[in-house]
């Protein structure tokens, strides 16, 4: 009977929508109801945070498997589900289909919507086919397909509302990010930084797919939705045709800066914030200059696409470190003054903590103590203290620049981190990695790769570890705990009331550890290895934790056919088992929740 | 390496290409075996130092291929271990295979190769990357980045003029 009632509300709030409101003041209240999941990121804050706390730190060792779901997809299964009213949304990989679970009627499958697409998209993604998961807003779940079209499906009953081209393969455009509802605009990204595709976000009116803005990452003002005098980078005016002047002749027209991660949204200071990949090509010398703004937070206006602040954490960059890592937005108190806070890890190893109203760089510190390619960034300039020895710019082309920590999988790749308000921790899935990076001169053809480097990975000297599962204090800058992982941490952490964090390995593990200590309270090993993201949710007064299993991803591609095997000759020094001997393909939901 | 211009080079390509197709009759004992068409179109030291095309072929293989190929030519999901196919593979088939690309859809396969023919980075070193397929395939080279010989002048020149 409960259970009825709360399907017969959520129904009321879909009609309640349809009456007018916008979709984000519906998902704002939405968000704040721990019993349902309602976007990929958790909130509009990305803080993958529950206050759920049937399942906490001293029982969460009696966890066992509910019930499980099999997605019939191999390759990698990155993002999570969608929990909305008694409805489980689940997307896969390429072909991506996306599944509406009856939670109320043994997990049926209400309706499946899979789309048709051309395979000849599949060789223009570089890093395995995935999908970092669907958008909910309006009574419409948002597909966003590998093809680059968008999709409106009707929440109820799979139906195509409408459907809308957001680029185009042939030029090695795809789709792999999760859109984002804002107000009546559904925004999405564009992945294609290893094809030179020029990266843009683009806002769509959530009633019928109609393009409402397009805000490149390069290219003049007028296309970047920039203001030469009001857009700043940290205080100051960014100049005219910033995006235009800090490239070599048309580079900029294959620029990159794709923007393919995750997008965040202050209702009350009404900006989206993200961040854009790196400039392409992987040769440096080939496109002199900081080519901005690749490698850029961005801070936009949610209305118009105008950007009102930005920030390059990486100008000319030489190592493949994109800055499309999530922005999580919090308050922190940083040398005693409290800030509307924007804390972000990226990939190129540096933790920052920024104000998110002014774009004031606040706190700049390495969050795994290996990396080497800069000392240290600059605080007044913003510039990260490149090492030339690191440099593989400097060094030049056809020179193998050695022992680069991080590799281009960065510090931490996508997988986004979680933020507990109660211990006021961020919890951070971590790549401990390091690489040889060997430039070379290429050429660009339209829909083909424009790469032009190649990388040996392996862990730090020294180390064993190629991941770390860390907490880290955004104000001081600093570590607080780091777990060594065999694997790279590739799987979005989830935090909880009930002072347990979980996160996923490569191998398999869901592992549930003590938000204050690290300390490890359960693990459970589900089919296949896990690149998806830790989701909770609440049906009939249970708690459950969900996880997507399904190895790959640009982690299951190296480390799946064993970038760590010591015989590969890749510096590894032995004791490194390749992942291969852990795990298989193959997409599995698995479902947790406490005994009965 | 190809010295000439990058379209000079296609031409050569389907020439070769329709030459051997057409003659194929016509055995390497009549014409003498072209430098791509050798049973050994690498040269390895016994320290594993390789010479510069192999090495070229390593490199360009892993910006243009490995990501559906997979590292070290051992294949993925979406597409074989070209360690194995060069195994059997001729050079015709493979130049063919790689100018005009492949398709196996069905209902169980996605199976897409895309044509790489008017791709520089492919086709100005595509005998490079046969030559380090072959060498895989053959045996004779672990996985890994191998040692190489430093970059001759020549293929410095055929790179610059190939590449435009």
């Amino acid at each position: 009977m409960k259970a009825l009632l709360r399907g017969a509300l959520a129904g009321a709030m879909v009609v309640g929508l349809a009456a007018g409101a916008y979709a984000s003041d519906d998902l704002v209240t939405m968000q704040k109801n721990a019993k349902e999941w309602v976007m990929p990121t958790g909130n509009y804050a990305n803080w993958r945070y529950s206050t759920l706390d049937q399942i906490n730190a001293g029982n969460v060792g009696k966890l066992q498997v509910a019930w499980t779901f099999s997605t019939g997809v191999l390759r990698g299964h990155e993002g999570g589900p969608l929990i909305i009213g008694n409805v489980m949304y689940v997307h896969t990989p390429f072909p991506n289909i996306v599944y509406a679970l009856d939670l109320n009627d043994d997990n049926k499958i209400l309706w499946k919507y899979e789309p048709k697409q051309d395979p000849d998209t599949i060789p223009v993604m570089c890093c395995d086919t995935v999908n970092r998961g669907v958008a909910y807003g309006d009574g419409k779940i948002f597909l966003y397909q590998a093809d680059a079209t968008l999709v409106a499906l009707d929440a109820k009953t799979g139906k195509v509302d409408w459907s809308v081209s957001n680029g185009d393969p042939k030029i090695g455009e795809t789709g792999t990010s999760a859109p984002m509802v804002v107000k009546d605009k559904v925004v999405v990204g564009i992945s294609g930084g290893e094809f030179g595709v020029r990266g843009r976000l683009t806002a769509y009116d959530i009633k019928d797919g109609k393009m409402a803005w397009r805000a490149y990452s390069m290219g003049p003002d007028s296309d970047i939705l920039m203001d030469p005098e009001k857009t700043t980078m940290l205080g100051k005016p960014v100049g005219k045709d910033s995006g235009l002047n800090t490239w070599e002749g048309d580079q900029w027209k294959i620029g990159g800066g794709t923007t393919w991660g995750w997008y965040s949204y202050d209702p009350e200071l009404n900006l989206i914030y993200y961040g854009s990949g790196n400039p392409s090509t992987w040769n440096p010398s080939q496109r002199p200059g900081d080519n901005r703004w690749s490698m850029t937070i961005f801070a936009r206006d949610a209305d118009t696409g105008m950007a009102k602040w930005v920030y390059q954490m990486t100008p000319h960059d030489e190592w493949d470190y994109d800055g499309i890592n999530e922005m999580v937005l919090a308050d922190v108190t940083v040398d005693g003054k409290k800030h509307k806070a924007l804390v972000h890890f990226d990939r190129n190893g540096f933790g920052y903590t920024l104000d998110r109203e002014t774009g004031a760089l606040l706190v700049a510190q390495k969050y795994d103590p290996k990396v080497n390619w800069a000392t240290h960034v600059d605080m007044k300039t913003g510039r990260p203290q490149v090492v030339d020895k690191y440099s593989t710019d400097h060094n030049g082309e056809d020179v193998n620049t050695k022992g680069i920590c991080p590799a281009a999988l960065g510090t931490k790749d996508q997988q986004p981190s979680a933020y507990s308000p109660k211990t006021g921790l961020f919890y951070v899935p971590t790549n401990h990695v390091c690489m040889d990076y060997e430039p070379f001169r290429v050429a660009y053809t339209a829909g083909q790769p424009y790469v032009g480097a190649t990388l040996s990975m392996y862990p730090p000297e020294g180390d064993k570890n190629m991941g770390n599962f860390i907490a880290w204090d955004a104000s001081k800058g600093k570590i607080v705990w780091s777990l060594p992982e065999r694997f790279s941490v590739w799987s979005g952490a989830l935090a909880t009331a009930g002072d347990v964090v979980f996160y996923g390995t490569l191998e398999g593990y869901l592992k549930a550890v003590d938000a204050k200590t690290g300390k490890e309270l359960y693990k459970f090993k589900t089919p296949s290895g896990i690149i998806g993201n830790v989701t909770t949710y609440e049906h009939n007064g249970k708690q459950y934790i969900a996880v997507l299993s399904g190895v790959g991803g640009w982690a299951g591609i190296g480390l799946a056919a064993g970038l760590t095997d010591p015989n590969a000759g890749l510096g590894a020094v032995g004791g490194y088992a390749a992942l291969a001997n852990y795990t298989a393909l193959g997409g599995q939901l698995t479902v947790f929740s406490l005994p009965n | 390496m190809i010295p000439g211009g990058f379209e000079r080079y296609l031409r050569r390509v389907d020439a070769a290409l329709f030459a051997a197709v057409a003659a194929t009759a016509i055995s390497a004992a009549t014409v003498g075996p072209s430098a791509h068409a050798e049973d050994k179109p690498y040269k390895i030291e016994k320290d594993g130092t390789v010479d510069w095309s192999t090495f070229s072929g390593y490199r360009r293989y892993h910006s243009e291929c490995h990501v559906c190929h997979g590292p070290d030519a051992l294949g993925s999901s979406f597409a074989p271990a070209l360690a194995n196919s060069l195994k059997t593979m001729t050079y015709d088939q493979f130049i063919d295979v790689v100018v005009n690309g492949r398709k196996n859809v069905s209902a169980s396969s996605d199976k897409v190769m895309p044509s790489f023919g008017t791709n520089r980075n492919v086709m100005c070193f595509i005998n490079d990357i046969y030559a380090y397929l072959k060498a895989r395939a053959d045996g004779v080279l672990p996985r890994g980045r191998p040692k190489h010989e430093p970059k001759p002048k020549a293929a410095q020149e055929a790179e610059d003029a190939c590449m435009g």
